[in-house]
């Protein structure tokens, strides 16, 4: 490429600044075709540039393979690429004049359960794939389990490869029949099926002309038009107070904010709020900006906040509505995906994080290990290890403030971190 | 009742400022690495709003190849002044200098592989804990698995099959001593959001971005500015040509292209319609397919 080539096309600057953004995670298990769904979605979206085009012809030649090969589009790293496999959450991005899209491309082997977690852990959507001719395994279940786990709002399972069993009808049928079986167990919200050919294109952002039978939407039309305006909470006000600002200037000389994302619901200026740990309550003076004071403010924004009256706030409480409370305790249980080599210790102290809030706990009691495979509960072993799914009771050093997880994600999640690691 | 909904930029703004309020809070001695290309400029310019009306709290460091473009420099010293900043430069040439690490030589020499010992020493030497950066993650395959909060040992290293998990909206930076991070705020940026903020909060950009005439000359496919850095082979021929910038970087590994585009619309127009990658104008990428991947290893940025 000597030189970059403007194509007259007519790009709307204005229409551009009013998109939605969403965010999806892709799972499959080996082969299944994601790396190759992904790079249709890339490529057909006109996502892909010249100089990764080239860079991936010349790799594809390298290997010998005839066909230009879409999966090396999102094969990052060296070792991956030298095994052929996907080994890490990878983050890709698209956008069509409707949504910005960021995938987080993750594994499907057992072993990266820790991946998938945190891939699904930020998605609105999740996007499982299955190959036809194979059907439901036991990865399905696995990924499926993970995706109502981490509360993903809307879930597309795509059945693959449909080409490879000549564009049958009953074939689908009978995967979606099974699939919705299992689903009844889960807590799964909205869930779309979809028969593709990523290979191919079939249903990916073209309508397949191999399927008639098919009336539904394609995937790109799925992504792009799915409602996601209700998947944040916008009823109970939450506020973790990340950092306090004070300005050590004289136009400011008496200024205290508390800077925070707000977490859920919606404030206002004039709203009165309480603090927690504290329980002081107050008014809310001000939701200040760089752009100039806002009357309101709600999830997901990054806000500052001043009050009518001087209380002690610092890093780690909780601005909350005073009529709406969350749940305060020092003791709880939780569903814990372990990550760490090591396994958990029974009675183990741990670091706890959860906001913007760190303290230390510890594991009073395992109360079951999931096989996440049949969704059975394993009560005669509930020893912790790496990739595994479990409820546990924690206690903590000090109470924390939070929901449900099916409530809201953010003040429903905590992260444990051993310190030796 | 209303509709409560961000556009995708104020969302990604807000996620931005959420990450580097947790930089604030989670780490004793935090610096920005700034080498006044758009993307450390935007990250600043999310830091004024994620800390308004107080300064920014941390430090800008510059790693410096030596091989600049003035006008870069001119602007980062203008914007230092405007804001009250502190700023710290890594000089590489001082690294060179002083023997740390020696240039390489011949017609494709470049500097830039040579910033990890500078940058390395300079976070010990100021005890930085932590160093920011305005990479993305559309930006290179190698970056697309990258944390937000990335982790590197004492020797400045990544280690790609051992990131920590990063959950939801909570980022640990606990570290052992000798330890620190990377942080990288607009993780989730491409080059169009980049350029589309830019545009929206009508933010001052150095000129080098705009289309201008210079002398440029061709080298494997890529043109470069004429510079007192680059050692010319007697068949390349100089000429003037009007050209932009896609990246601000060093003079000697960054390409121009030719571009007419004047304002941050017309940009904008050629972004949307431009068929390869900003990297694809960065000589040091190309040397080998995983090029990037081997010098983040080492503790490139
Ligand atoms: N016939 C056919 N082959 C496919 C389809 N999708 C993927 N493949 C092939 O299946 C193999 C595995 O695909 P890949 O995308 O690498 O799978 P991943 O491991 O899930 O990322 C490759 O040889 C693909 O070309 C499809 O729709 N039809």
């Amino acid at each position: 490429m000597t030189a970059t080539d403007i194509q007259e096309e007519n790009f709307d600057s204005k229409a551009y600044l009013d998109m939605e953004l969403l965010r999806f995670s892709t799972a499959g298990s080996v082969d299944d075709g994601k790396s190759t769904l992904i790079g249709r979605l890339l490529y057909d979206s006109k996502s892909i540039f010249q100089d990764q085009m080239d860079a991936i012809e010349a790799a594809s030649a390298k290997r010998g393979e005839e066909y230009v090969n879409l999966a090396l589009l999102t094969d990052g790293l060296r070792a991956e690429r030298e095994q052929g496999i996907t080994i890490d959450v990878a983050y890709r991005y698209f956008s069509t004049p409707k949504r910005k899209f960021i995938i987080a491309d993750t594994p499907g082997h057992i072993q990266y359960t820790r991946n998938m977690v945190t891939g699904a852990s930020t998605a609105n959507l999740a996007i499982i794939l299955v190959d036809a001719r194979k059907g439901i395994i036991e990865q399905t279940y696995r990924h499926s389990y993970i995706a109502s786990l981490l509360q993903i709002p809307h879930i597309i399972v795509c059945i693959n490869k449909m080409d490879l069993v000549d564009w049958d009808e009953k074939t689908f049928n009978k995967i979606v029949q099974e699939y919705k079986a299992f689903a009844s167990k889960l807590d799964i919200k909205d869930v779309h099926f979809l028969p593709i050919s990523a290979l191919a294109g079939d249903n990916v952002v073209n309508r397949s002309e191999n399927m008639n039978w098919y009336k539904g939407p394609t995937l790109m039309y799925l992504l792009e038009t799915i409602h996601i305006g209700s998947d944040l909470n916008h009823i109970d006000a939450r506020f973790p107070v990340q950092f306090v600002i004070r300005p050590m200037k004289n136009d400011y000389h008496d200024f205290r904010g508390y800077a925070g994302r707000i977490a859920g619901g919606v404030f206002r200026v004039g709203d009165k709020v309480k603090a927690l740990p504290s329980g002081f309550s107050s008014k809310i003076k001000s939701i200040v900006t760089m752009d100039g004071d806002l009357e309101e403010a709600f999830a997901p924004q990054s806000v500052t906040i001043t009050l009518e009256d001087e209380i002690d706030i610092s890093r780690g409480d909780m601005l909350v509505r005073e009529n709406n409370m969350p749940q305060v305790e020092q003791e709880f249980d939780v569903m814990l995906c372990w990550m760490n080599d090591k396994k958990m210790q029974p009675r183990g102290k741990y670091i706890l994080r959860h906001t913007s809030r760190e303290c230390k706990c510890i594991i009073k009691e395992s109360k079951y290990k999931l096989n996440i495979n049949t969704l059975q509960r394993i009560t005669d072993d509930v020893e912790i290890g790496l990739n595994d799914i479990g409820r546990v009771t924690i206690r903590t050093t000090v109470p924390l403030f939070f929901d449900s997880y099916r409530k809201n994600r953010i003040t429903g999640s905590i992260i444990l971190v051993d310190e030796a690691t | 009742m209303t509709d409560y909904h961000l556009n995708h930029l104020k969302e990604l703004e807000a996620e931005s400022i959420y990450i580097l309020r947790e930089v604030a809070a989670q780490f004793e001695n935090p610096c920005l690495l700034f080498s006044g290309g758009k993307d450390s400029i935007v990250v600043l310019h999310l830091a004024l709003k994620a800390f308004y009306p107080a300064s920014v709290p941390f430090t800008l460091l510059h790693v410096d190849t030596g091989h600049n473009f003035q006008e870069a420099l001119d602007y980062r010293d203008e914007l230092v002044k405007k804001h009250g900043l502190r700023i710290l430069v890594a000089s590489v040439q001082e690294a060179i200098d002083k023997g740390l690490v020696r240039e390489e030589k011949g017609y494709n020499a470049s500097r830039n592989a040579l910033q990890t010992i500078p940058l390395l020493e300079a976070l010990e030497k100021n005890k930085f804990d932590c160093a920011m950066g305005g990479a993305r993650r559309d930006e290179e395959k190698a970056r697309a698995k990258e944390r937000f909060f990335s982790h590197r040992d004492e020797f400045g290293q990544w280690d790609p099959k051992n990131q920590r998990p990063e959950l939801w909206n909570i980022f640990n930076g606990r570290k052992h001593v000798g330890e620190h991070f990377r942080v990288f705020p607009i993780s989730n940026w491409t080059e169009m959001d980049v350029w589309q903020y830019i545009y929206q909060e009508k933010i001052e950009m150095p000129s080098l971005y705009f289309s201008h005439k210079r002398k440029v000359f061709e080298r494997d496919g890529v043109w470069y500015a004429e510079s007192e850095f680059i050692q010319n082979k007697p068949t390349e021929i100089i000429e003037e040509r009007i050209v932009r910038f896609r990246t601000v970087g060093d003079i000697t590994c960054t390409g121009a292209v030719f571009s007419e585009a004047a304002t941050l619309e017309d940009i904008i127009q050629e972004v949307a319609a431009s068929r390869t990658t900003e990297r694809g104008t960065r000589a040091d990428d190309k040397r080998s397919e995983a090029a990037m991947e081997d010098r983040k290893k080492a503790g490139y940025f």
